[in-house]
């Protein structure tokens, strides 16, 4: 008897939850898969290779003469000049809310062990404009923007504003909450003000974390701006669009490498900062 | 009195009793030192002349002050008057010493005076003479991660001497380090105090450290004050009680010497 029950208990008991939570897993990715109309065996179609085919083949040899190129660095600039833009705009909202959403100053939390209601109830109004900024996809903003300033890079960067500084307040907020609160706790002990205790006592252990994310979220919006160009917003995008339009293969090439570099310019930034800052 | 309570009860969240009906004074220069065994809310007592934790009953009064009816700026200011050394020193790894000392006394400065300190030190003289005082002054410009555990939480107590408090508490600070640097460190913080005026109250596990240092030695356990007297007066029998042990019979220190040899196993 009392053998068999040990048995039992040699049995890994997290076993059952976790494959019926795999199988609930499936059957709820099915109709999602037949939602989303995903049929891979279409791409292996032999018509439809040759077309994709015949596409890839014009995008070679890239477009190099001069005078593309003197254009393709005008857009280039413009993209990271909007991109930059848009991210400087951001952080001025992003930074002030992160420090206002932030659990990480909370005075009750850092130094009683019981929840501030009032505080609570100061943070949440923030945490939801973050929200608002947020939900609404940058194109939609570029496109109403448009719509409302005209053509160019106008529109982008204030799409990139709107959106990008909902995403940073709230990951700043998070990466504020996730470290170590006891030198923010002992300062704030001392007499210090909170953003005193936000420069002396979070900042320093954060601030790997905050730039590495800025950073990516600025090659983020390097990408975005580039998509919002095909709804006029002006840089690489708009480029890109007349190129694929006019079936000129070698200039989207160009450009295509123009966004590599970009990206991997953006990485390199990052490693370095990260390295500085590690 | 600089410090003062009466009757002075704490439960956790939990509702787990720490402390119960504490009644405790303590003048202006007179040095006390908490000792008793782990879990006897020697730590909860600290918090609560540090204002971090409000008590459930009774009340306190610090600096002829009371912290429960002090919000917003009041309290701030009456936090800024009392330096707590923190048992495992809270510096960010990343900082450097210097800013972490300087950080000390965030609490009398302008923020832009702060800001202005984190792009050049505004007071690395003062602060290396803090760290002077702790055989520490060649560390001024390393970052902390690269000092031991016993360096940090001499920077920690520098931090809180550069503050200049009118009331110094320190929860066991001396846990990191060798007995000659803790017989110095303890040395210096009943110097400092001495000097200063200001009533020193610090909890310490190691016995003999405590019956050496300080003139007065409070015993507490299970959340009450078992004795309070002189610590010339401080019997066997008053440690034996104190450390008495139910489920590790035998296992309590029943002399100076055995407390004093338990105490390097210890961080």
């Amino acid at each position: 008897m009392i053998r068999q029950s040990s048995q039992w208990q040699s049995r890994d008991p997290a076993a059952l939850p976790r494959a019926l939570i795999t199988l609930l897993l499936i059957a709820l990715l099915w109709p999602g898969l037949q939602l989303a109309e995903f049929r891979p065996q279409v791409l292996f179609n032999s018509q439809n290779l040759d077309t994709m085919g015949r596409f890839l083949a014009g995008f070679w040899p890239p477009a190099l003469d001069a005078d593309f190129l003197r254009l393709l660095g005008k857009a280039t600039l413009e993209t990271l000049a909007m991109a930059t833009a848009g991210m400087t705009l951001a952080l001025l909202l992003a930074i002030p809310a992160a420090l206002l959403a932030t659990r990480a100053l909370s005075v009750s939390r850092l130094l009683s062990d019981r929840a501030g209601v009032l505080g609570q109830f100061l943070r949440y109004p923030v945490r939801l404009l973050l929200m608002v900024l947020r939900s609404i996809p940058e194109i939609v903003w570029a496109l109403l923007f448009v719509r409302a300033v005209g053509l160019g890079p106008t529109a982008g960067v204030l799409a990139i504003a709107i959106t990008y500084s909902g995403m940073l307040g709230k990951v700043y907020a998070e990466i504020l909450e996730s470290v170590d609160p006891a030198p923010a706790r002992a300062l704030l002990l001392a007499g210090s003000s909170r953003l005193s205790v936000f420069f002396y006592g979070l900042l320093p252990n954060a601030a790997q974390e905050l730039t590495s994310y800025t950073l990516y979220r600025w090659e983020c919006a390097v990408r975005a701006s580039v998509v919002m160009g095909f709804v006029g917003a002006g840089g690489l995008g708009q480029m890109i669009d007349l190129s694929l339009r006019m079936f000129a293969g070698g200039e989207v090439a160009s450009i295509l490498m123009t966004f590599l570099l970009l990206v991997l310019l953006a990485d390199q930034i990052s490693l370095q900062l990260r390295r500085r800052l590690a | 009195m600089s410090l003062r309570l009466s009757g002075v009860s704490y439960a956790h969240p939990n509702g787990q009793s720490a402390l119960q009906a504490i009644d405790l004074q303590v003048a202006a220069g007179e040095q006390l030192a908490i000792i008793g065994p782990s879990g006897a809310g020697k730590t909860t007592l600290l918090r609560l002349l540090s204002t971090s934790l409000q008590p459930v009953s009774g009340s306190i009064s610090l600096l002829d002050q009371q912290p429960a009816r002090l919000s917003g700026r009041g309290l701030r200011r009456l936090r800024s008057r009392i330096g707590l050394i923190h048992q495992s020193p809270p510096l960010p790894p990343r900082q450097r010493v210097v800013t972490a000392v300087l950080a000390g006394r965030l609490g009398q400065w302008s923020l832009l005076r702060a800001l202005l300190s984190l792009c050049y030190p505004v007071d690395a003289a003062g602060a290396r003479q803090e760290l002077a005082r702790l055989d520490l002054a060649d560390k001024l410009f390393q970052r902390c991660d690269q000092l031991s555990g016993g360096q940090l939480q001499r920077v920690g107590i520098a931090r809180t001497l550069y503050q200049q408090p009118d009331l110094l508490l320190a929860d066991e600070p001396v846990s990191a380090m060798d007995p000659v640097l803790a017989d110095h460190t303890l040395g210096l913080l009943g110097a400092v105090a001495r000097e200063r005026g200001i009533p020193l109250v610090a909890s310490l596990h190691a016995v003999d450290l405590a019956l050496r240092h300080f003139p007065r030695v409070l015993g507490l356990r299970d959340g009450r004050v078992l004795f309070d007297k002189a610590s010339g007066e401080v019997s066997q029998a008053d440690l034996a009680d104190l450390y008495a042990n139910d489920s590790l019979a035998g296992a309590a220190p029943t002399s100076h010497s055995q407390a004093g040899a338990l105490r390097p196993g210890r961080c």
